[in-house]
């Protein structure tokens, strides 16, 4: 089977997180990157899958050259090889364009099964898994907790707020996970030696057939107008328990009216 | 004025409170069009007249609900093109968010996601990076498609006569790839939907235990509110991760955040932080959760929560 998983590299929640005053970019070089929690887990997921039914994962990334790190990771984790969109072009792309860029890429690596994380920790938008099945033509299997494969018959539980709905589809599919599906590994001295070899395939936009027209800040289907830091919260008042502790949380929530 | 279409989010025959919110906001914009999908649109009429439906599409066929997503934004796309709305609302929920996904890409439009508010002139305000930043954004190219987070715009009551349409659309083959097959309900009780409850009482790794959770549920129960896990719960199975509050679960906005042996790392906090009054309980007064409290106890959790619980049920 072939399984493309789809990584991306993100500003470590954990250092502080900019945007450029100039277009209103992602300052990717005031944080650390790491890879996006949610695409481990969408990379475990694909190994699971690879495990049981053969075949082979590829990473797919889009995003500077720092992105090698998260490729090298998936790569350690046990990934085979590994495509890496980059190119200047693509900086400032939203969400729509990123999911024609991608949809580009696919079209070279072929795929029978897309796996990606329901939502990057940066922007947050959740909505990659449906614009790329939109794109795709091909069953939309998001916010997966579960995955079973038979065949070309593929089944997910879909998270819901009060549960799963099952959903049924064939292959090839596009299937994103949240954090419950699975607990990914980490990468063996051995695999982190084995990364070193494997093949990454770097592409520019004119290798992957992408039109210049099509991504990048210019023409983007949306717009950052303005951004500013939040107004801190004012300072509240912290009391240390001396046996009223909660008493005197009641008589504050009284006093604001919420009992 | 130009209509506004706004996606009615409901389950079980009940209107879920953040499409009254979408309702307010879109007649703020223009005037508000619901669109309604599936069945059991008589239940939820007379709501969605009450906050100020002046035009509802409904689209009844229950096989538009049978499939994941597609045929919504299939519907979604046609209304757009035949009525010429200025934009399209929907919730900030992971659906909501799918829809939007799917019918920018329908109609070539950009997308907001999670905005909190949407000025007139369709510039919609992000919380971003944990809530450290807010961002103002707008469409450049297309028909605006907006997901706004639950709890964000106080729903108004502006009673209106909806003038109904009935309208359908035909699904192609890729609209039906995706299939629901089943529907399973996991326990949940009578407690409010955690994205949308008013009041969220959360509990983290100082609560020790899953059983200890009922200690969480008490105080949630007896404040009417909905019960959060931070991830080092959910991460260590005491509560379903559905529940969990922060980076990689939910973000809620309620009007009042109880924070119960919840540290507050960023990863919690990015989930919480809009809410607008927090309160918090932890034994360490070093904490990071003390930073954006508005009342905290340093103390035992197991001493304070149980004596809340009981006075707050006392002045009922």
């Amino acid at each position: 089977m072939n399984i493309v998983v789809l990584v991306k590299q993100v500003p470590d929640t954990e250092s502080p997180r900019k945007l450029k005053s100039e277009g209103s970019t992602l300052d990717r070089g005031a944080a650390d990157g790491v890879i996006n929690e949610l695409c481990e887990y969408a990379i475990e997921e694909a190994l699971l899958i690879k495990e049981a039914q053969g075949g082979e994962v590829t990473v797919v990334t889009m995003g500077p050259d720092k992105a090698t790190d998260s490729i090298r990771k998936s790569l350690a984790m046990g990934a085979d090889k590994a495509v890496h969109l980059v190119d200047d072009a693509l900086v400032g792309s939203d969400a729509l364009q990123t999911s024609y860029a991608i949809q580009q890429v696919l079209g070279r690596t072929g795929f029978d099964l897309v796996v990606l994380g329901s939502e990057s920790t940066d922007a947050r938008t959740g909505v990659l898994a449906a614009m790329l099945a939109e794109r795709l033509g091909v069953p939309q299997l998001s916010l997966a907790n579960k995955v079973e494969i038979n065949g070309s018959a593929i089944t997910i539980q879909r998270q819901t707020d009060s549960g799963y709905d099952k959903v049924e589809a064939s292959l090839p599919a596009v299937v994103s996970v949240v954090e419950k599906i699975n607990e990914p590994r980490y990468p063996s001295f051995k695999g982190i030696m084995a990364a070193k070899k494997k093949p990454v395939e770097s592409l520019s936009i004119a290798d992957a057939g992408i039109d210049a027209g099509q991504v990048g800040l210019a023409n983007a289907s949306t717009e950052v107008v303005d951004f500013n830091e939040a107004p801190p919260r004012a300072q509240g008042q912290i009391v240390t328990d001396e046996g009223d502790g909660g008493s005197k949380i009641a008589e504050y929530l009284a006093s604001k009216k919420f009992v | 004025m130009a209509e506004i279409l706004v996606l009615v989010d409901h389950v079980d025959g009940e209107v879920k409170k953040v499409t009254l919110e979408l309702l307010t906001l879109a007649n703020r914009l223009g005037e508000a069009a619901a669109v309604y999908v599936g069945s059991g649109y008589e239940s939820v009429k007379d709501k969605l007249a009450e906050y100020g439906a002046g035009k509802v599409y409904v689209a009844a066929d229950e096989e538009l609900t049978s499939y994941v997503v597609a045929p919504t934004a299939a519907l979604l796309a046609q209304l757009v093109g035949e009525k010429s709305p200025a934009a399209v609302l929907v919730a900030a929920t992971g659906e909501g968010k799918e829809v939007a996904g799917r019918l920018a890409v329908k109609l070539n439009s950009g997308v907001l996601t999670d905005v909190v508010d949407v000025s007139a002139d369709l510039v919609g305000e992000h919380s971003i990076f944990g809530g450290a930043l807010v961002a103002h954004a707008k469409v450049k190219t297309g028909t605006p498609i907006i997901a706004v987070r639950p709890n964000s715009i106080a729903p108004e009551a502006a009673p209106a006569t909806p003038a109904e349409e009935q309208v359908s659309v035909t699904l192609s083959d890729t609209d039906k790839a995706a299939k629901i097959v089943e529907s399973v309900v996991e326990e949940k009780g009578e407690r409010p939907d955690l994205t949308e409850a008013a009041i969220v009482v959360s509990g983290g790794r100082g609560v020790g235990s899953g059983d200890n959770f009922k200690i969480i549920e008490g105080l949630a129960d007896s404040l009417g509110a909905a019960v959060g896990a931070s991830r080092a719960a959910t991460d260590a199975g005491w509560y379903p991760h559905q529940f969990q509050v922060g980076q990689t679960g939910k973000t809620v906005s309620p009007q009042l955040y109880i924070a119960v042996g919840i540290s507050g790392a960023i990863q919690h906090r990015a989930g919480m932080q809009t809410s607008k009054t927090i309160v918090a309980i932890n034994k360490d007064a070093e904490a990071p959760i003390f930073e954006l409290v508005d009342y905290g106890v340093v103390g035992d959790l197991f001493q304070i929560t149980p004596q809340l619980t009981e006075e707050i049920t006392k002045r009922k």
